[in-house]
């Protein structure tokens, strides 16, 4: 078998996450705190502020299926009479918990001092963590998020986000910690998060180029990794991203594109927006569908899911309890239908797509409902041919790779047969 | 003559037209695609040929000998490829019967199935004299298994060769003889034909300027499940929604809205006025729906798939059916019989779920814009097309709806199409 060719970058961000597994297994002999939280909406600054270390367990659920675990850990919780419609991230972790805590990366991982909700846009994550403080008897804080239905954040939603995090997760996490609140310290996390959120926005934006030097979808899923886990604000994180910025500038520097499983992709034929969390049972077989026809993916909603940085926000040292609540109001899931819209259209307009694609999951009704009024509306509004298609997140089972070539194929034929047709009309 | 070929690998059956240089179809072949997608495709290619060569036979004659001739030709040259099929089928069932039958029943055995074979081809033969024989399959697999189990029951003794033993045989055999090729072209039979059918002097010139025209192929396009399985270059492949899309568009030019239910899967596709496709949605993974969800309710019943619809359109009160999931199909049914419905009631409630499933992936893709052509084996299903019309009009009003006699073949020949225009750039 060929040797598969890798970004630097890749390299790094996986010594981080060996390194992180390992202190998180060393844990309950070091003392250092741990805390279960989710992606959107995360608050790791404030967590790492006290010296905890942060578990992801949907990062752990997606990990461990790229690594072809996910479906035993799937199978034992269904087992245990989780039905087979339940989210595939949950049963996978679930499993993943009953076989010993074992993480994707083959150490083990600490039971969780504190449970920390910090979005409840998701109705799934609020019984997951009830399943694990079942499991695990730990307190539990739990934000309540206001949805921005009306598309923006209020100042009193703000407000009241805030006086949560100050009010109930401060002085929890005082308690579970045993340290107290460092303001100081937090407002260095912050400013660190903020370099490296401009960093990532660099890096993100360069796809506005033809020839794109990165895919924002599958590559873009690399790229978002480490701050929307566990690095988010600290050294190693503002490290990573400064060393992702580089990497990505050498690549235009020598006008080439991002590296692929079908190696790189210099030749890009299509330029596509993707909607849509993606695959990662068969994370690199479906990047390759798209690599092998030449398409790139040069902006996606999927790589703002941990916070949408590419229409301003920072993280703001100066306002630390406000800032976070902006960040916790802002990830993509909790912005209502036409921000969603919105935000499409306009990705669809500055990055120059060819297409529109929907890769909608059926584990995520946060993500899917609506996925079909969207893309009609994406294409209505900027008369660029969408196309829908389906699996799963970490459940194999709804992976048909036949079915979704054969829908790709045909839709990246579509593009070139309505190219061919535009080209005529202008020539006649 | 320059000609132009398309070949749709379906999941279920493999679709071969052969088109002329000004895109008049001359030739189109069928077969069941029996998971040997390779020798499927070469089966519906030679049929094709030879389809074409009879087009090209019946323009001579028509300028001199007239159709009636040509249709007993035709009629000749079928049965010849019948007969070598059938002589292939028993050759290997004797050697099956030496291989694995105990050797008290070998004689027997070998003895009845003379009998079944000698009557077979009696019966084809009488076939052919009937000027007006009755339908059947197409496909050998079918017209010859039906024809076997009813004589094997007649043949079969209570007591020694018995009429299980005999079907086994013909089980075994009957996937050896589809997954070998034979000669069944226009070349190797016509001559047999011509002899039987008795060919006069024009008619012999005709068939010999058939025989020795050339069709110079100038251009193959393949499409359908299995088209990664195709010979081809992949600039050479299509995929099934762009083909069915431009074939739609040239049988029914003002085609915008293509609905095709095949085999495993149902396609819903918008086109632009030169039939470009400019969105489609496709079924998931599941085949509930398709067009094997009504086989497999088809052989739950004991029927032929071609006796299923009108079955149905006998019914006066359809049955409300919410599952179309191709797994329980024969659950669904039974529940319903057990329940008192009558059958007609039942099929007819279950060719409307398939439409109704049909509807939601038609509104995913835009909706039903006039003309809308509906194509796929379905399509030739009179109770899914009268389904279809009722919801069509409940949904989206008067439209006018396309269906054509050879609509099965629209993937292969819109794929012809793309290799004609492929040609032509």
């Amino acid at each position: 078998m060929a040797e598969v060719e890798k970004d630097r970058s890749m390299e790094l961000q996986k010594q981080m996450l060996a390194e992180h597994f390992r202190r998180l297994e060393a844990a309950p002999e070091t003392g250092e705190p741990v805390i279960y939280t989710f992606v959107p909406g995360n608050l790791t600054e404030l967590v790492r502020s006290f010296g905890a270390l942060p578990v992801l367990p949907e990062i752990n659920a997606l990990q461990s299926a790229m690594r072809g675990k996910s479906q035993a850990y799937i199978a034992a919780a269904e087992k245990a009479g989780h039905s087979e419609d339940v989210c595939s991230y949950v049963k996978c972790d679930i499993g993943m918990s009953m076989a010993g805590n074992i993480g994707p990366t083959g150490t083990r991982l600490p039971k969780p001092d504190l449970l920390l909700l910090s979005y409840t846009g998701c109705y799934t994550f609020m019984k997951w963590f009830e399943l694990l403080r079942e499991r695990y008897g730990c307190p539990t804080v739990f934000l309540q998020v206001p949805y921005q239905g009306d598309g923006r954040e209020t100042p009193a939603q703000r407000a009241y986000v805030a006086r949560q995090i100050r009010e109930t997760l401060i002085p929890a996490l005082e308690k579970v910690t045993g340290r107290r609140y460092d303001e100081e310290r937090l407002r260095e996390n912050l400013a660190r998060s903020a370099a490296s959120e401009e960093d990532l926005v660099a890096v993100l934006q360069s796809a506005r180029r033809a020839p794109s030097p990165i895919d924002a979808y599958f590559g873009a899923v690399y790229y978002v990794g480490p701050i929307f886990s566990a690095f988010r604000g600290t050294e190693e994180g503002a490290a990573y991203y400064r060393a992702l910025r580089r990497e990505v500038e050498e690549r235009i520097a020598r006008g080439e594109g991002p590296v692929t499983p079908a190696g790189r992709l210099d030749c890009q034929k299509y330029r596509l927006v993707v909607e849509g969390p993606p695959n990662w049972t068969h994370f690199r077989e479906f990047w390759r569908m798209f690599a092998e026809e030449g398409a790139v993916v040069v902006a996606s909603t999927y790589s703002k899911v941990g916070g949408t940085y590419d229409f301003g926000f920072r993280h703001d040292p100066s306002d630390p309890l406000g800032t976070m609540a902006d960040y916790c109001s802002g990830c993509y899931t909790n912005l209502n239908l036409p921000s969603r819209v919105e935000m499409l259209v306009r990705y669809v307009e500055d990055y120059r797509a060819d297409g529109f694609l929907v890769h909608s999951v059926k584990s995520c009704n946060s993500f899917s409902a609506g996925q079909l009024t969207i893309l009609r509306e994406v294409e209505r509004r900027t008369g660029v041919p969408g196309a829908f298609i389906e699996s799963d997140l970490v459940d194999a089972r709804y992976f048909s790779a036949a079915n979704l070539k054969n829908r790709l194929e045909s839709y990246f034929q579509m593009l070139e047969a309505r190219r061919g047709a535009v080209a005529a009309g202008v020539r006649a | 003559m320059n000609c132009f070929v398309g070949v749709d690998l379906g999941s279920t059956t493999t679709k071969a037209v052969v088109l002329d240089e000004k895109s008049e179809v001359l030739g189109r072949g069928i077969t069941n695609s029996r998971s040997n997608y390779d020798l499927a495709a070469e089966v519906a290619r030679t049929e094709a040929f030879a389809s074409a060569r009879f087009r090209l036979l019946q323009r001579e004659v028509e300028r001199g000998a007239g159709g009636q001739a040509l249709g007993r030709l035709l009629a000749a040259f079928r049965l010849e490829q019948m007969l070598v099929q059938l002589a292939s089928l028993g050759a290997r069932i004797n050697d099956e019967i030496e291989r694995s039958i105990a050797p008290a029943l070998c004689r027997g055995a070998s003895e009845r199935v003379g009998e079944i074979f000698r009557r077979l081809a009696g019966e084809e033969e009488e076939r052919f004299r009937d000027p007006n024989p009755p339908e059947r399959s197409d496909f050998f697999r079918d017209a010859a298994g039906s024809a076997y189990a009813r004589l094997a029951e007649e043949v079969a003794q209570p007591s020694g060769v018995s009429f299980d033993l005999l079907v086994g045989l013909y089980d075994k055999c009957i996937v050896r003889v589809e997954n070998e090729p034979l000669e069944l072209g226009f070349r190797e039979h016509i001559g047999k034909a011509l002899a039987r059918a008795g060919g006069h002097g024009p008619m012999r010139a005709a068939v010999d300027a058939a025989v020795g025209a050339e069709l110079a192929v100038r251009g193959t396009v393949g499409t359908g499940y299995g088209r990664a399985r195709l010979p081809f270059p992949k600039e050479q492949i299509r995929s099934e929604i762009l083909c069915h899309g431009l074939g739609a568009h040239v049988l029914f030019p003002g085609t915008r809205t293509v609905l095709d239910i095949g085999g495993q899967d149902t396609k819903a596709i918008q086109v632009d006025p030169q039939g470009i496709v400019t969105a489609f949605q496709m079924n998931d993974r599941c085949a509930a729906g398709c067009g094997r969800y009504l086989g497999y309710i088809a052989d739950e019943m004991n029927m032929g798939l071609h006796e299923l619809g009108p079955l149905a359109l006998s019914s006066r009160r359809p049955v409300k059916i919410n599952s179309t999931c191709t797994v329980f199909a024969g659950a669904e049914l039974r529940e319903r019989l057990s329940l008192g419905e009558r059958r007609e009631d039942i099929v007819a409630g279950l060719h409307r779920a398939v439409i109704l499933r049909a509807m939601s992936l038609l509104a995913r893709s835009g909706g039903i814009e006039d003309e809308f052509t509906f194509t796929g084996g379905v399509a030739r299903n009179p109770a899914a097309v009268l389904a279809l019309e009722g919801l069509v009009a409940q949904n989206y009003g008067a439209k006018k709806i396309n269906i054509s006699p050879d609509s099965i073949y629209t993937g292969a020949l819109g794929a012809a199409h793309f290799a004609l225009r492929g040609a032509a750039a």
